[in-house]
């Protein structure tokens, strides 16, 4: 149905795309997997108009076509799900399913009709958020069913996802995946990329791997398992993704949390993760996993009693949890996390400025050499020191964000969503480094939704559920339909009473 | 998974090179000394010159002030009637004074014209951040207090210096060391103050990067309130040396000293190339902006091409260009 020849794009003197040959037949979901910068995004924003080829065609259904802006693709049956959540946040919930289209009668905006289809499709896609909601009060993962919902409002011959299931968990994964084969069921052609292998094999009739632009191969789906696809991505081999566990027992206890509550977030939390452990925190979005850490480390107003290697702390800022050796790597680096219009260096020491001020003047040198130091133990690839944290990949970015906690040498590094957005090669090293800090002897606690990461490379995984700990799996008992379980139904019985009382 | 492929070492070079951001503003002010020099040969006269750079001293100083606060993500429409006031109360100091200090009154007076902007600075700072109200409406506010207290005490007339002061405290305003007038060393010395604080200390980082993102600075454990508050406090006191150094020059305080001073400020720091939404700040392009606003008034009067009473029109257009040019050359 969709026939793209020979694509082929250059920026200057660089190649992101080098003739890429690929089909998609009605009826089919054809998955793109690559690493970060392989040329997936590049690909599909060629094929639904966004940007242009520089050379190669385009052909739907056997017609040869050029896309000049993305309303002709749309126009010509194909359609973008952006990776990124594109809504307008003021606006209710219809209003942006509509934002563009407006329904109109007798040349006024039709809201009362509008509503209606909104409610009707949202409904469809399993997303039960009221159509006069405004957006700004939705939750993330309902933005993203708002998003697809208007991809989907037009009849489309061809759905191209952009990694549809980056910020979703556990259910709202299986309703996607569900509402793709429904898709597939109907006739629709769709073109699927993401990180996440196991949904590749799971969806995928055929895909393609693309490796620095160029295209590795097609194959059969369910013909490969998620090893050799991450193989024929790197292009070498893969020893495992997650690294071994040390064996020696794990140590004295170096941070113990006793009752914190973060009103309306997290409630009478306790735990105590030791020296050389990782400690895995499992939930679903919304179960206040980085509202209870942010709270502990005093970015948000919080109770708790906090004990590090020993001795009480008192925490009422980040400076201070800094100050007292506890690091905090936030989830959304590109918001919070980096200043991506900054160079590396005043990224990388901005929470640790005191060492790089011998006087009265920040010492340069010092944190060039800083900067390069990080650069080789993190193996952050750049192209030189002058670059922009921005315009690094995420996963560069992640491994920055990572140097510049540790940077302040702390004894408790709490990591939230470690991998988030980045490709498999750089998830392999950041759980290298993780493995690293704890055999160094400090503690690390890391929060993920990702059931598979937190199995791979925790001793212990609590899960959380609505605010409070639900139960905590350790060893063999660490399974995807353990912890799934926990974060989603009461642990048993006794635990339920306890609920009920208090 | 360390047995990656190294990539080429990162490079070093090009540390010499100089955005157009950073350069555009000299170049601006190169160019309208040519063009000045090619419409009147006068223009480039010392004398000439050495006038119009002490004139926008005032702004200058002002601005070094406001290219921190505007860094850190703040904006301050006040210095304008802050200035007046402060002159005002300097003034009301300095003459009570005479009789028990005798002309130590005038340092007393400056001593007490620094405490009265850090403390206006304080005021404006403090209901920034911990009264957390926009800046824009804060200091509309503030601007209205001062420029009524000022109004007020000098009863909708001047307040003139002291007979006896006016000799002593002359030469700060038209006083030169070895040929450069000292407005013009002053306010070369509060920018050099300037650019090493926001360039080399750490004060200078943390304020840029809350000015860029005020969430990545708390996450990375700067102080949002404290780094905001000393900027504005920094624009108080660079606004007490503009009101110091402006005392001589008329030797009275009037409720129309400083009138739009705040558009020129605001306007200086943006053709010296700071974003006004924060960031990194340009404390040189700063100066240089606001002299280039000097030279353009001070062009118009000397040529006979256009009416000087469009001297705030072509500034306007001034500013519009430059907004432009940081626009585009993204």
């Amino acid at each position: 149905m969709l026939r793209a020849e020979a694509l082929s794009k250059q920026y200057g003197p660089v190649t992101v795309l080098d003739d890429v040959t690929l089909d998609v037949h009605a009826g089919e979901i054809h998955a793109i997997i690559g690493e970060n910068g392989a040329g997936k995004s590049t690909l599909m924003r060629l094929i639904s108009g966004y940007v242009h080829p520089s050379s190669g065609h385009l052909f739907v259904d056997g017609e040869p076509m050029h896309f000049s802006t993305p309303h002709q693709a749309q126009d010509a049956g194909i359609v973008l799900v952006h990776q990124e959540i594109l809504l307008a946040e003021g606006l209710t919930v219809a209003e942006n399913l509509f934002l563009g289209r407006e329904l109109t009668r007798n040349g006024v905006v039709d809201d009362r009709t509008m509503r209606r289809i909104a409610a009707e499709k949202l409904g469809e896609l399993g997303c039960r958020v009221s159509p006069n909601a405004l957006v700004r009060d939705v939750a993330l993962a309902d933005r993203q069913l708002i998003q697809i919902g208007r991809a989907l409002l037009d009849a489309h011959k061809l759905v191209i996802f952009d990694e549809p299931t980056a910020v979703l968990t556990g259910d709202e994964v299986e309703r996607l995946l569900e509402i793709i084969l429904r898709l597939k069921a109907q006739g629709i052609g769709v073109l699927y990329i993401s990180h996440r292998l196991d949904e590749v094999q799971r969806l995928a009739d055929r895909l393609t791997v693309l490796r620095d632009g160029k295209m590795v191969g097609t194959y059969p789906g369910r013909s490969l398992s998620q090893m050799d696809m991450a193989e024929l991505m790197v292009g070498r081999e893969l020893t495992a993704l997650y690294p071994p566990r040390g064996n020696e027992a794990r140590g004295a206890p170096m941070l113990r949390v006793r009752n914190a509550t973060v009103p309306g977030y997290a409630e009478d939390i306790s735990f105590t993760v030791h020296k050389g452990e990782v400690l895995g925190f499992a939930g679903m979005i919304g179960a206040g996993r980085t509202e209870l850490f942010e709270g502990i480390v005093g970015l948000r107003p919080a109770h708790a009693s906090v004990e590090l290697d020993g001795a009480p702390v008192h925490i009422r800022s980040q400076r201070e949890a800094i100050d007292a050796g506890i690091g905090y790597l936030t989830e959304d680096r590109k918001a919070k996390g980096l200043l991506l219009q900054e160079r590396l260096a005043p990224n990388l020491t901005l929470s640790a400025l005191g060492r790089f001020h011998p006087g009265l003047a920040m010492n340069k040198r010092r944190e060039t050499d800083a900067l390069e130091g990080a650069i080789q133990s993190y193996d952050i690839r750049v192209k030189n020191l002058k670059v922009n944290a921005g315009q690094l990949s995420g996963g560069n970015q992640q491994k920055l964000l990572l140097a510049k906690v540790l940077l302040t040498n702390p004894s408790v590094v709490i990591i939230d969503e470690p991998t988030r957005g980045i490709d498999i090669a750089n998830k392999a090293q950041i759980y290298t480094f993780i493995r690293q800090l704890v055999g160094e002897g400090k503690a690390c606690i890391v929060i993920s939704s990702e059931m598979q990461e937190l199995i791979g490379i925790c001793d212990r995984i609590l899960v959380m559920r609505q605010g409070r700990i639900n139960g905590e799996v350790s060893g063999e008992a660490m399974t995807e339909s353990n912890i799934a379980l926990l974060a989603t139904a009461e642990a048993d019985v006794g635990r339920a009473a306890l609920g009920g009382l208090s | 998974m360390s047995a990656v492929i190294q990539s080429a070492p990162p490079r070093r070079e090009r540390s010499f090179a100089i955005g157009w951001a950073d350069a555009g503003p000299f170049i601006a002010l190169a160019a309208l000394l040519v063009i000045g020099f090619l419409i009147n040969p006068d223009f480039l006269s010392a004398t000439n010159l050495s006038n119009v750079i002490t004139r926008s001293a005032f702004i200058a100083i002002i601005a070094v002030g406001a290219t921190f606060v505007i860094s850190s993500g703040g904006l301050d429409l006040s210095v304008g009637s802050m200035a007046a006031f402060i002159t005002g109360v300097t003034i009301m100091f300095m003459n009570g004074m005479v009789p028990h200090l005798g002309t130590w009154s005038v340092p007393a007076g400056m001593a007490i014209a620094l405490f009265a902007g850090i403390a206006c600075g304080l005021l404006n700072g403090l209901i920034v951040t911990v009264g957390k109200i926009e800046p824009f409406i804060a200091t509309l506010g503030t601007m209205g207090i001062f420029r009524a207290l000022i109004t007020y005490l000098s009863d909708g007339g001047t307040i003139p210096i002291d007979r006896s002061l006016r000799e002593v405290y002359r030469p700060v305003y038209f006083g030169t060391v070895t040929g450069i007038p000292i407005p013009i060393l002053i306010s070369l010395a509060v920018a050099a103050i300037g650019s090493f604080i926001l360039y080399k200390t750490k004060y200078g980082r943390k304020c840029a990067a809350v000015g860029a993102n005020a969430d990545v600075a708390r996450y990375s454990g700067i102080s949002i309130i404290k780094t905001r508050t000393i900027a504005y406090l920094i624009q108080g006191a660079c606004v007490a040396i503009a009101a110091i150094c402006y005392v001589p020059r008329l030797g009275a305080a009037t409720p129309t000293t400083g009138v739009l001073w705040e558009l020129q400020v605001i306007t200086a720091v943006v053709i010296g190339g700071t974003a006004l939404r924060g960031g990194k700040g340009h404390i040189w392009g700063t100066v240089a902006g606001a002299v280039i606003l000097e030279l353009i008034a001070n062009l118009m009067v000397l040529s006979d091409f256009v009416s000087e009473y469009l001297v705030a029109a072509v500034q306007g257009v001034i500013i519009i260009i430059a907004m432009l040019i940081q626009r585009f050359s993204k």
